[in-house]
């Protein structure tokens, strides 16, 4: 059993795990954050994107006791005041989310994508900075409105045409 | 239309707890003592079972139970079914072959499932299931569609003998055969379509709990049709009896037809619960899912269309093999029988046609509906060889299908449906302006001087929804009927609950269903709730698939709404002292027409509840169900253009644009409707482009994961230009048509014409990988 030390979305938290539980199931299965999603064993899906400190991983990836130490941010820790984060507002408002189950992970990376291009986004950087999340409901047309709404409403504006 | 009534664009009322990480999905769900479960599955294609040794596994740590099929065979489970009987063309009735829940004798594919374990963790169980040791004598393997048949085939059913399941007629032979003779000209295709894996992005799960004080069983499921579980997990499978069963399908992540079925794994946890005193969990990983989620399409198909020298069409003949894998899945016989073969007049008046269905098994996952289910296998099929005969009769493949498109209503095919409205030549015209049809002539010019090949592909697609008439489908061999139900609850303060059989998961009912009641009744939409997905809650429905819920789903509510609106109108007249007929409801307010006398939505529901004042003889309360049964399909169609370049380098395809034009009808909401099209789309042309399933001549399946398989992915695919034109459907209340499954139906053979367009080779197999296309183009050389 590994002891794992972790302070997610603002709270200190000790835990024990099998060695070889992921950061996912530590979040899912002793934290009760289950708005951390597992869609494959493969790393491939994205829906278990979280932040370890301050950058998007996929927490599938990576063993809880490896996580030991850091700070996490999920879904549910976005938007701390109560207050909704501007991308869950403009994958609301762009109706980028169907069934809901790839959108936790979706805005995960998300958030983390305008962060690394302050400069703004255009839409075929968008396309391809998704390409580790998959969506089967919404054929990303909506996905790429709302960040590119949200990269534009966070400030930073579009990269305009050179 | 008010501003969150019929038409508006809403935002969905469900998003907050997704957006939030707050949905509640199975794998979300967990119960004191809750137990996790992993099954143990053949790793042969095809076997005998020769024996199980379980007693390792048993004293493994955490273990709680290690059980087999005889086990559950004791115990009176009973096999799992096709709830949908068709009758091959000599009379015979289709040939089921057994289908134990845990298989005790034989394995017919890899994943077929032979042994529970359950144990304190997922770790622990699966760790156990490693420790089972099942002894197979392997058999020979058949996997191929155009080989099930062949003579000396290995057999999987002794029930059927050369793995037919049934060879099943539709249409005039003698009159299709008489129209042929007189032909002009006959275009001749083979086509294939290719078997796709559904990967909804959750998978499957179930959580099994038994309360021995009660007797009493519950099951939380992915499901798209919590009520249908119930019903053939009491009736068929001896689970419990339906007062003892309660099933819930929670927010469920994604179906397109997966989670219609009725699959081994819940039935065994609810089972193994009761066996073994614990709530058993089970969820599936994705190899899991590939294995053993049923799977879509896997039709090869012979067809035939003939033209007389104006080049209208004479007649049309296909023969289909279907694969239907190693079991028949729930609704598996009726996909490549009505729900395929009943849309190959598509959106042309042929005057005779003749189709013949032979469906086989081989060792594979089951096939069954996967979004579309039949309709995009007959668009395929019709608008591929359409696009071909324009190139044979050098004319253009729009005026081609413009020469022959339907337009007079009611329109009698030869093949059952009876088309009630449409306008054919309305969406073709907006696809072909939005798409500049008229200049890419230009564009292809343009390209070639970049030394790429650009190319445009039509698809002017029918399919039927609204299913279905119950009578209708019970004569067509339908084991249930496929009305909806619906109970409009107003509280005594006036605020709402519509309580539904239609499930959502992501269909955005939440919304769309509540925007009914906003338009009746001019109430906020925030005081109105929608209740799906449980048994003890809602009492009966046939749940979401085949693009129902609006046009049944709603129009039950509908009829839920015009029931409330009579009784609130009675008790208005009766307070207000005017005559009933000059009660109108609008803006939440209840009036007396040209007074200005009236009360407030909420006083009336309330009245209806204190009951101090009601008309004589009338029953408290303010609630009203209905169950709707529709008279008829309904019948979406429209336009899909798809315009690609090809690089002849590399045989890389691009997709320049895609333009969808279609007519759902009447529509409620058109940002849930357009995330509709943008979904259906994506899946159609992950099937032309990318998803492919490949089994290996033993029957292993290589793609296996999200690492093998292509899904589409944001990178692959264009944003959509998409329309609607609306021609109301003159069958239900609200005159809608349904538009869940139409991108998947319409986009794929748009997108091959295009890309065989552009490589001037029309042998081109979906997924057109760049492989694929790339050796199409050498081949062409």
């Amino acid at each position: 059993m590994a002891k794992v030390e972790l302070f997610v979305n603002g709270r200190a938290v000790t835990g024990e795990a099998e060695d070889r539980t992921l950061l996912v199931h530590f979040l899912r299965e002793n934290l009760g954050l289950t708005g951390t999603h597992v869609g494959c064993d493969t790393s491939q899906c994205g829906a278990c994107v979280v932040h370890v400190d301050g950058r998007a991983v996929k927490s599938c990836t990576m063993l809880a006791a490896q996580a030991s130490g850091s700070t996490i941010t999920t879904i549910e820790g976005l938007s701390a005041s109560g207050e909704l984060h501007p991308l869950q507002v403009a994958f609301r408002e762009n109706h980028a989310l169907q069934c809901g189950f790839c959108t936790p992970g979706m805005i995960m990376t998300s958030v983390d994508m305008i962060r690394r291009h302050p400069n703004g986004l255009d839409e075929a950087t968008v396309r391809d900075q998704l390409e580790g999340n998959i969506c089967r409901c919404t054929g990303y047309h909506n996905i790429v409105k709302a960040v590119l709404d949200a990269s534009d409403k966070m400030g930073k504006g579009a990269v305009k045409a050179a | 239309m008010g501003v969150e009534g019929i038409g508006a664009r809403v935002l969905r009322k469900e998003d907050r707890r997704f957006i939030t990480g707050k949905g509640r999905y199975t794998d979300d769900m967990s119960v004191p003592g809750m137990k996790h479960a992993a099954f143990v599955r053949s790793p042969h294609a095809h076997a005998k079972i020769t024996g199980i040794d379980v007693e390792t596994a048993k004293k493994m740590p955490g273990v709680i139970g290690v059980l087999t099929g005889a086990e559950l065979k004791a115990d009176g489970i009973g096999n799992l079914i096709c709830g949908w009987m068709i009758h091959s063309k000599d009379g015979t009735p289709m040939k089921m072959g057994a289908w134990s829940p845990l298989a005790t004798d034989a394995v017919r594919y890899v994943g077929d499932a032979v042994v529970i374990v359950i144990a304190d963790t997922k770790g622990q169980a699966r760790d156990a299931a490693e420790a089972v040791d099942v002894s197979y004598e392997e058999l020979p393997v058949v996997v191929k569609t155009a080989e099930a048949l062949n003579e000396g085939a290995p057999q999987l059913h002794s029930e059927a003998p050369g793995n037919l399941i049934f060879d099943w007629d539709i249409g005039d032979e003698k009159a299709t055969n008489d129209a042929f003779a007189g032909a002009a000209h006959v275009t001749k295709m083979d086509i294939v379509n290719g078997r796709l894996v559904p990967n909804a992005i959750e998978p499957r799960a179930t959580l099994g709990v038994y309360d021995a004080g009660e007797d009493h069983y519950t099951c939380w499921t992915t499901s798209q049709n919590p009520h249908v579980a119930r019903l053939v997990l009491s009736a068929f499978y001896n689970v419990a009896p339906e007062n003892k069963l309660r099933v819930i399908a929670p927010d469920v992540g994604g179906g397109f037809g997966s989670k219609i079925f009725i699959y081994p794994e819940e039935l065994i946890c609810l089972w193994a619960s009761k066996k073994t005193g614990v709530p058993v969990k089970w969820v599936a990983d994705r190899t899991e899912s590939f294995l053993a989620d049923a799977h879509g399409r896997d039709h090869v198909t012979h067809a035939e269309l003939a033209f007389d020298q104006d080049n209208k069409i004479l007649g049309l003949k296909v023969q289909t093999i279907a694969n239907l894998g190693a079991y028949m899945s729930l609704f598996s016989s009726s996909v490549p029988t009505y729900l395929y073969a009943t849309l190959l007049s598509g959106q042309y008046d042929i005057p005779a046609i003749h189709a013949n269905v032979k469906a086989v098994y081989t060792n594979t996952a089951p096939v069954d509906a996967y979004r579309g289910a039949g309709r995009p296998e007959a668009s395929f099929v019709l608008e591929r060889i359409m696009e071909t005969a324009a190139r044979e009769l050098k004319v253009s493949p729009a005026e081609l299908r413009r020469k022959n498109f339907i337009r007079t209503f009611p329109h009698q095919t030869p093949v059952i449906m009876n088309y009630d409205a449409g306008d054919f030549d309305a969406t073709l015209d907006a696809g072909l302006k939005a798409a500049d049809y008229e200049g890419f002539e230009k564009r292809r010019e343009e390209a070639a001087k970049r030394g790429k090949l650009r190319g445009i592909g039509l698809s002017c697609y029918i399919e039927a929804c609204g299913i279905a008439p119950s009578a209708a489908v019970g004569s067509l061999g339908a084991g249930v009927g496929l009305w909806e139900s619906a109970e409009v609850r107003v509280n005594a303060i006036g605020t709402i609950e519509i309580l539904t059989g239609s499930h959502s998961h992501g269909q955005g009912h939440e919304t769309t269903f509540a925007q009914l009641a906003t338009e009746r009744f001019g109430v906020p939409i925030e005081s109105v709730s929608i209740v799906h997905g449980d048994t003890d809650k809602v009492q009966m429905g046939m749940g979401t698939y085949g693009s129902r819920s609006g046009a049944v789903g709603m129009s039950a509510v509908v009829k839920a709404l015009d029931k409330v609106e009579a009784k609130a109108k009675k008790i208005a007249a009766h307070l207000l002292e005017a005559d009933e007929a000059d009660i109108e409801i609008k803006d939440g307010d209840v009036r007396v027409a040209g007074t200005d006398k009236s009360l407030p939505w909420f006083q009336v529901a309330l009245a209806a509840y204190t009951a101090h004042n009601l008309p004589s003889g009338m029953e408290p309360g303010l609630k009203e169900g209905a169950f709707y049964d529709p008279s008829n399909f309904t019948f979406p169609g429209g336009c899909h253009i798809c315009e690609v370049e090809v690089d002849p380098e590399t045989g890389v395809t691009e997709i320049i644009q895609f333009v969808a034009a279609d007519d759902f009808g009447k529509i409620i909401n058109p940002m849930i409707v357009e995330g509709q099209v943008h979904g259906g789309l994506a899946q159609g042309i992950g099937q032309a482009l990318l998803e492919g399933t490949h089994y290996d001549d033993t029957g292993q399946l290589l793609t296996a994961s999200f690492m093998d398989y292509t899904m589409p992915r944001a990178q692959n695919l264009p944003s959509f230009n998409i329309m609607t034109t609306e021609t109301p459907c003159p069958s239900n209340p609200l005159g809608i048509k349904g538009c869940g499954e139409a991108g998947a139906i319409g986009s794929p053979p748009a997108v091959i014409n295009a890309i065989t367009d552009a490589i001037r080779n029309n042998n081109l197999t979906m997924p057109a990988t760049p492989q694929t296309v790339w050796n199409a183009i050498q081949a062409a050389k």
